[in-house]
């Protein structure tokens, strides 16, 4: 027996001498230069021309690739981006860019581009969008959301290539917006030689969406759905190779195991804490938690295909029985603000601040239901939203709050929620009788947020989740979409809110702050003002030793 | 002994149709899976291996059971490994020590580590430390920087083979990430065992030819360790074998709770996307494998010791 002891202590010396002994020094390389991102759910798809999600557009467009031009968050300037220089004729109708030279590709394991990024490509990418019959246009029963919600899929007659380094756009009827909309993740600019390569070459063609090929900064590595993305730095990437060779987006839904991996140090920089973690990651000084008001809204849209919600009325009573305030405290640790108008109060000028107060008021509710004859209450459902948005920190936690304020006024609401993936598609087919979502902007368009969220033509492209059609609302948006008086605009968009604030398809509920937190070697990593995040530029500060 | 085998078969053979009854059901439960499916073609298909295609990764099932067992099996062959040489010489320490307080000591911890929940158990270990001391990660099984190229799907393995610069610092990496997973999941085994080869252990003791032993003057150490513990370990061996399917169910919540890609984490991952061809293919393999485990190794002991077929015969009247 006193031979065993020396045996085994010796075993577990070894032990700690291998997992703890002088690892430090050899680790330091990969962490150097390697980033760590916890984020919050496996994108839908690495095409950013499809899908509406945050979530995705984080993964695809904002990594993978470039568009012709972008803008500046906070001023609303647009920047070249593959295009150094644009032209507008006369009549508003043919856009002229002339694109940059010696742009590259992705060199991957799956693809060795031969040539750089030329005219070509851009016309490839629009016309996969816009040509049904496209050989690429339909894939894994995908649609291109935005280019119908903007209009482009009526408005874009033609893209040409003037020669290799110009290309032109053809428009049906002026559109103010249209460079703002060269700017958005669904304009991104896909390579036309990997699509002919998959073409010639037989490969599938879901591949040219499951192993992506941009301009970006950089490029996928290596995908395992739900664990996670792993990226490398492209080397030869327009505006030169980042500092940060690996980046890996750890997929991780739990925003408790999230905070728990940022708070180990598995991940450097996390995506939107829970409130109630928010406090917690402030007093820790090893972190960084930035936060800024953001672009968006959450929302209750009811359904109004459906009794009762079709019924105004309902929807008003289900509405000022709402104690907003409460939510605003609790779930979002007072970090947002009220909204009575579909727009975020941040979208000056366009918020519409005069529109009367949906009052906390649950007697008036109660009247209300009487009137539109349910005064004895009945049962209904809520989706919460699954996942963290800086509209929504916490859908359940909302939901249930919403519950107890509707037994109050004798409603009785049962709690719905799906996964992610499942509980969109779900919303988009219209399974929900009333669900809590909302909407980052991708501009501080005021046009874009409304007829992405409330226009008849929205509900075709399903981003419209109240099925909600006002012919003289959607006149004025879009009356409001095409002038470029800037006063005449502003009214426009006031009344539509009036009508919108008549006919409540939705209760707004308020806009959250956008945070996030980070490791504080963590350098320049500015949070967006459109929500979401970006990589290009962020560096890593190696501790001097 | 031909007649223990057939009886054998038959019990793994019904047992696994009651199985394929309960995962056919649970595919009407599958909302819109498009064609409808009699039982019969069910079950040829399975037989076919073919277990239907996962809903929302697109890869046939088979391959992602494949894919995520290696992960399974690794955790469970170390936290056993590791409860048997906790637990038997604990257990074997606590018999000699017969009622002295180190008996006292071993045998209450034991029951306190046998009485304790994986799930609250691994949720105080991370707590404290992951987020108090920061020594041990929170989740998974390798840093997202170290890029390993699964070859054999063992962690160990694929960082120790890897041709990556830095695999040997994957490979610490690693072990670090697996020091709490299999201590949680040791846990309750290795108090298990204890108790069990102290309970042999003291039957042995007892036993007649332990005082001859003692009388023929040999020293305590070839007493104990050689004489005792042969004969011990075969009824411990026997008992042992009957903790498989507690080990599986404790890996699957380890696995759960640390975010290990292996089979416990992947159907309870499926069951949450409503992804029921998993759901259904995982459940299906897993309780076959144990079926199947349990009735060859009940075989191999009557092969190994006749003793046990008597035994039966005589029961069996």
């Amino acid at each position: 027996m006193s031979n065993c002891y020396p045996y085994r202590s010796t075993l577990f010396l070894l032990y700690l001498l291998v997992v703890f002994g002088c690892s430090e020094n050899n680790q330091s390389s990969v962490k150097d230069t390697g980033l760590v991102y916890c984020s919050q759910g496996s994108p839908e798809t690495f095409n950013p021309q499809v899908g509406t999600s945050g979530t995705s557009f984080d993964a695809n467009a904002r990594v993978l690739f470039n568009r012709l031009l972008s803008i500046d968050s906070a001023t609303g300037d647009i920047l070249p981006s593959l295009a150094k220089q644009w032209k507008k004729s006369r009549d508003g109708l043919i856009y002229t860019l002339d694109l940059r030279h010696e742009v590259q590709f992705h060199t991957t394991q799956w693809f060795k581009p031969s040539r750089s990024f030329n005219s070509s490509d851009v016309l490839f990418s629009f016309e996969r969008q816009a040509n049904k019959d496209h050989f690429f246009h339909q894939v894994e029963g995908m649609t291109y959301n935005y280019f119908n919600s903007t209009g482009l899929a009526d408005n874009l007659l033609d893209v040409s290539a003037i020669d290799h380094d110009t290309v032109a756009f053809h428009l049906k009827e002026p559109d103010p917006s249209f460079l703002i909309y060269l700017t958005m993740e669904f304009s991104s600019i896909l390579s036309a030689e990997y699509a002919e390569h998959i073409q010639k070459n037989n490969i599938r063609k879901e591949e040219i969406d499951h192993k992506p090929i941009g301009t970006g900064p950089f490029k996928l590595k290596r995908y395992q759905t739900d664990a996670f993305i792993r990226y490398t730095a492209h080397p030869d990437y327009m505006d030169g190779a980042e500092a940060i060779e690996n980046l890996v987006f750890a997929i991780t839904p739990d925003p408790s195991l999230r905070y728990a991996r940022l708070i180990s140090g598995e991940c450097d920089v996390m995506a939107q804490p829970l409130s109630s973690h928010y406090q917690l990651l402030k007093n820790n000084p090893e972190l960084r938690v930035q936060h800024q008001a953001g672009l968006n809204i959450g929302y209750w849209a009811f359904n109004t295909l459906i009794k009762p919600f079709d019924n105004p009325t309902v929807r008003k009573a289900l509405s000022h029985a709402i104690n907003r305030e409460t939510i605003l405290q609790t779930v979002f640790n007072n970090l947002g603000e009220i909204s009575n108008s579909p727009l975020p109060i941040t979208m000056k000028p366009y918020h519409n601040d005069r529109l009367a107060e949906i009052k906390y008021d649950p007697e008036l509710a109660k009247k209300l239901l009487a009137e539109a004859g349910y005064g004895d209450g009945f049962e209904m459902d809520i989706w919460a939203i699954p996942i963290q948005r800086p509209y929504n920190p916490d859908g359940h936690m909302m939901a249930e709050l919403m519950q107890e304020d509707l037994r109050q006024i004798g409603v009785k609401a049962n709690i719905v929620s799906y996964n992610w993936a499942t509980f969109l598609n779900k919303v988009s087919q219209g399974e929900h009788q009333t669900a809590l979502l909302g909407w980052v902007a991708d501009t501080q368009d005021a046009g874009n947020f409304l007829s992405n969220l409330l226009s008849c033509s929205a509900i075709k492209s399903k981003t419209n989740r109240a099925f909600w059609c006002n012919p003289v609302f959607d006149d004025l948006i879009t009356q409001a979409q095409h002038t470029s008086n800037m006063k005449l605009k502003k009214n426009l968009y006031y009344s539509a809110q009036e009508i919108f604030r008549e006919e409540l398809p939705w209760l707004p509920i308020g806009s959250g702050q956008s945070i996030q937190a980070s490791h504080r070697d963590v350098k320049n990593l500015n949070i967006r003002l459109t929500g979401g995040i970006s990589f290009s530029g962020v560096n890593k500060e190696v501790p001097s030793s | 002994m031909i007649k223990l085998i057939l009886r054998q078969l038959f019990f793994v053979i019904t047992t696994f149709f009651g199985v394929t009854l309960i995962t056919f059901y649970l595919q009407t439960l599958a909302p819109n899976t498009g064609e409808e499916q009699q039982y019969s073609e069910y079950i040829a298909r399975v037989f076919q291996g073919d277990l239907g295609v996962s809903s929302s990764t697109r890869t046939p099932v088979s391959e992602e059971f494949l894919a995520h067992l290696p992960a399974s099996v690794e955790l469970v062959v170390l936290a056993s490994t590791l409860a048997l040489f906790i637990g038997l010489p604990l257990g074997i320490v606590s018999a000699i020590n017969h009622r002295k307080p180190t008996d006292l000591i071993i045998n209450y911890t034991s029951l306190t580590a046998y009485s304790m929940p994986i799930f609250w158990w691994g949720i105080i270990l991370i707590m404290f430390f992951s987020l108090n001391l920061g020594v041990t990660p929170v989740a998974g099984r390798l840093s997202f920087l170290f890029d390993i190229e699964p070859v054999t799907g063992f962690i160990l393995i694929d960082t120790f083979i890897s041709k990556e610069p830095y695999h040997m610092d994957a490979f610490k990496d690693a072990i670090h990430h697996l020091t709490l997973p299999v201590l949680v999941l040791a846990t309750m085994p290795t108090a298990i065992i204890a108790r069990m080869a102290r309970q042999t252990m003291l039957e042995t003791l007892a036993n007649d030819y332990m005082l001859t032993a003692q009388a023929k003057g040999l020293s305590k150490f070839k007493i104990y360790w050689v004489h005792g513990l042969r004969n011990a370990l075969i009824p411990f061996t026997n008992m042992l074998v009957l903790q498989i399917s507690t080990l599986m169910t404790g890996a699957m919540l380890t696995e759960y709770l640390f975010s290990l890609p292996g089979i416990g984490k992947w159907i309870l991952d499926a069951l949450e996307k409503s992804d029921f061809q998993s759901l259904q293919g995982g459940i299906l393999i897993t309780t076959t494998l144990v079926i199947f485990i349990n009735a060859i190794i009940e075989m191999l002991q009557t092969w190994l010791n006749p003793k046990r077929l008597k035994r039966t015969r005589i029961y069996n009247g």
